[in-house]
């Protein structure tokens, strides 16, 4: 699923130069306060039992606060994803990005 | 709280910040609802396949119930609330003018 979405969305940097990976810094302080906000969450689900995971289907790493490798990985290649997404819009659109920084 | 409470929650604050804390609101720009409209299908696609071949479960109680695609509907307030805060953050460098291009 994680390989999946990162080929999925992969692409729109290539073929659309959409240069999300060349603004690292950007694309690092987008994901990672949102992420940890999200991995809290993911932690106290765990913790309380909302969902659990097949052990037979992962990979069998446990991260810190018994959050699977998959989890990590996955709260960093989605919002990545939702990012190389509106980013390969906007170049296809360009018109739309008219306003983007309140101008 | 259950899963739902806090789906809710994440998903009624994200709009919120987007809304009223954000000066450029994402939830006004045509560019993130085609976008979310590219993301929605791909998002159902990969939760169903997580959901039904059981490499997620979901506690029943924890949940409403109401499964879309094999998901519970919780997961699409979630996942609304993970790409509109992602790309409102991702807008807010912008306009702060980090890496622009």
């Amino acid at each position: 699923m994680l390989i999946f979405t990162l080929c999925g969305s992969g692409w729109l940097e290539i073929v659309l130069k959409t240069g999300v990976l060349r603004r690292l810094k950007r694309a690092v302080l987008s994901i990672l306060p949102i992420s940890l906000l999200f991995l809290v969450w993911d932690a106290y689900a765990i913790a309380k039992g909302h969902w659990f995971f097949d052990r037979s289907q992962m990979l069998g790493i446990i991260g810190p606060f018994h959050i699977p490798l998959e989890e990590y990985l996955f709260f960093i290649v989605v919002p990545l994803a939702a990012i190389l997404t509106i980013e390969g819009v906007t170049t296809v659109k360009p018109h739309w990005r008219k306003g983007e920084f309140g101008e | 709280m259950i899963y739902s409470d806090i789906a809710i929650a994440a998903f009624s604050i994200s709009v919120m910040v987007d809304l009223f804390l954000f000066k450029n609101s994402m939830l006004t720009r045509a560019a993130f609802w085609t976008s979310y409209a590219i993301i929605l299908p791909f998002q159902l696609l990969t939760n169903w396949w997580l959901t039904s071949r059981n490499i997620v479960m979901y506690n029943p109680h924890a949940i409403i119930g109401f499964r879309i695609c094999a998901a519970p509907l919780e997961d699409l307030l979630f996942g609304f609330a993970l790409v509109l805060s992602v790309m409102g953050m991702w807008e807010f460098w912008g306009r702060r003018g980090m890496q622009r291009h």
